[in-house]
């Protein structure tokens, strides 16, 4: 029987600094043969191990096409992601995975697509935005929503500049706080939304960030008349096992690392903004 | 449930004398035999071989937050009705090594338990309907336990009957108890002058095959009977129905969630009992030279501060929402994930809660006091 607690050892083929406190990890398994089979959706997640510190729940970040590789970028929020901050190409680490349900691409297929993001190092959404202009053909139209606390946390600015050039695209950034650079707005991300012409019908969401930014953008999207079939997200708890086994991530029946961590807003709607849960 | 089981049984008669044949098939074939002992005043299981290391003519009281055993004038071995832990320790071990890894290069290599097969004696039907829980969450396809499943699979279990209820159980509500009716190897029935006992399983077959057993008499099976009636109509604890339960979602924001609250001390008793909770935490021991480490697993419990913790912030925060969390989730969210309400009612969390904090009264209230009804 497989061991689904057992990590396979990856090697770091290159470590990229995207900010001063966020990092990419392009890795490939050790075990060729474990690399060859590996296989994942944008928005699942890896448990990565560091030696002897610990193991976190991190997403996959490239293109599921990339076969030789896969990508980890990694915000250091604490012990072990400060601890893998200081791997180096060469240096190894545990891979469990991939865990959880993605995103629902083959539902977009066709659709317009909102893509709202909250915050910093939001890897998930970034994960299915890259996908989708890999096949634009496949994809309707694409707004691309993004907000930041300070003007200056945004990472990847050069890729949505590179971004609001496609057609059929359009990138709004959105900071709390700006700075004389800033070409953005001021103000909440949610905000956004109801500058945009989203056609009934055609469109699904998908959002990535803290809670309240989400329940707010689909109070925003519900008054929209988006669906709530149409309304996915990516939910964040605390994930250990990654396979609906050690109970700290439920909400209400659903586990998240398994069930999630996208899930649609009327498989939560009832326990969704519930405080506790 | 009770009346298909009994269909099911062709027990034999063994005589109170000669119960030690049982021990001797059982240790013949090769387990080691864990039976009731008394240990820190409490029914525990203890590796035992001859009849007379076990408990005799003892009865326990159990109350909310109250656990007494008591001498009786008889001579059974199974009078009582259960300790503070169930079957969960044995397979869902509450400390265990999964991995260890070596640094230089880096290396992650499983470690399985190793045992010898395990023959428990004196397993309720609650215990085994928990188990049978436990089993579904532990091995289901996509997630089978391997160190869960090693242990699972040394086990011989041999049930009792409960001819009493203790009065914090309730198994005749959520259906399985106070009869054994599901997974047992062996069964026993303790009638006045001896057992009726009957196999469950090829392993628990071979077992019986080395000891003679006489044939069973009618009033000895219909004594069988009488005295589960009789346990389940002693029960004065009953848990709502499952439909009933699913209405707690509905009922989060009730004020007597409130009033347990300012009872509840957090301390995790009632979940570190009960023999269905499964949550656990894994972390890293290192070796004192920093050449290895092992990750290990280790019972966690939603009313730990860590439970719910994401980095800095923490889903719940407060005593309030971590109850909430356990008993919503022990008889609702269970019932979407299993099919079953997470309880068998074995009225643990009761007894084993210092401040006697009784579950069944608690979603009483929720559900039938106040005015949250839709």
């Amino acid at each position: 029987m497989s061991d689904l607690h057992l990590p396979r050892t990856a090697v770091i083929d290159e470590r990229i600094q995207e900010s001063p406190t966020i990092f990419t990890l392009r890795l490939r398994f050790e075990d060729a043969a474990a690399q060859e089979v590996f296989e994942f959706a944008p928005g699942q997640f890896n448990m990565v191990t560091h030696f002897a510190a610990g193991e976190i729940p991190i997403s996959i970040v490239n293109d599921p096409k990339d076969s030789h590789y896969f990508d980890h970028t990694i915000r250091v929020v604490g012990r072990v992601s400060e601890a893998m901050s200081n791997l180096q190409p060469g240096d190894r680490v545990g891979i469990r995975g991939p865990f959880g349900r993605g995103w629902p691409v083959a539902d977009a297929a066709g659709r317009d697509v909102l893509l709202v993001t909250g915050g910093l190092g939001c890897a998930p959404l970034v994960s299915v935005i890259r996908f989708l202009m890999k096949r634009r053909n496949q994809f309707g139209h694409l707004h691309i929503l993004q907000g930041v606390k300070h003007s200056n946390d945004l990472i990847w600015r050069e890729q949505y500049d590179t971004w609001a050039r496609e057609p059929d695209v359009n990138v709004l950034l959105a900071a709390d706080v700006v700075t004389r650079e800033w070409h953005g707005q001021q103000g909440m991300v949610t905000e956004l939304i109801g500058q945009l012409n989203l056609r009934h019908g055609r469109t699904i969401a998908m959002l990535c960030g803290p809670e309240m930014m989400m329940l707010a953008a689909i109070a925003n999207l519900r008054d929209l008349g988006i669906a709530d079939h149409q309304i996915w997200f990516s939910m964040e708890r605390n994930m250990q096992c990654g396979i609906g086994q050690c109970g700290h991530c439920q909400i209400g029946a659903k586990y998240v690392c398994r069930d999630g961590p996208v899930f649609c807003y009327s498989e939560l709607a009832d326990l969704m903004g519930a405080k506790g849960f | 449930m009770q009346q298909s089981a009994k269909i099911e049984r062709q027990p034999g008669f063994l005589p109170r004398a000669d119960f030690q044949r049982l021990l001797d098939g059982v240790v013949k074939s090769g387990y080691q035999l864990l039976g009731p002992v008394v240990k820190d005043g409490a029914i525990q299981l203890m590796e035992v071989s001859d009849a007379r290391q076990l408990v005799k003519g003892l009865t326990n009281e159990q109350q909310p937050g109250h656990y007494r055993l008591q001498q009786t004038a008889g001579e059974r071995l199974f009078d009582w009705n259960h300790g503070p832990q169930g079957l969960k320790p044995l397979c869902f071990a509450p400390h265990e090594v999964l991995w260890v890894e070596q640094k230089d290069p880096l290396s992650f290599t499983t470690r399985l338990p190793d045992l010898k097969p395990t023959a428990v004696l004196g397993v309720r039907g609650c215990d085994l309907a928990a188990l049978a829980i436990q089993d579904r969450h532990f091995l289901h396809a996509a997630g089978a336990d391997p160190h869960y499943r090693q242990r699972r699979e040394q086990l011989l279990l041999i049930g009792i009957d409960c001819a009493h209820s203790a009065e914090s159980c309730f198994c005749a509500s959520t259906g399985d108890g106070p009869s054994v009716n599901q997974g047992v190897d062996i069964g026993l029935s303790e009638l006045d002058d001896g057992f009726l006992v009957w196999s469950g399983s090829d392993q628990g077959e071979a077992v019986l095959q080395q000891i003679d057993l006489a044939a069973a008499q009618t009033q000895q099976l219909e004594q069988m009977a009488r005295q589960s009636e009789q346990a389940a109509q002693e029960q004065q604890r009953k848990l709502p129905s499952a439909e009933e339960l699913m209405r707690l979602y509905q009922r989060l924001e009730h004020a007597h969630w409130q009033q347990i609250a300012e009872r509840c001390l957090g301390c995790g008793n009632c979940t570190a009992v009960c023999p269905t909770c499964f949550c656990y935490d894994t972390h890293h021991e290192v070796s004192l030279d920093g050449l290895s480490a092992q990750n290990v697993r280790q019972w966690d419990s939603c009313f730990s501060a860590s439970h719910s913790s994401m980095g800095g912030f923490k889903v719940r925060g407060d005593i309030l929402s971590r109850y909430r969390q356990w008993l919503t989730h022990k008889l609702a969210g269970w019932q979407e994930q299993q099919g079953r309400i997470g309880c068998t009612g074995c009225g643990r969390c009761i007894t084993w809660c210092p401040v006697g904090i009784d579950l069944t009264k608690e979603s009483d209230a929720i559900l039938w006091e106040g005015s949250l009804d839709e």
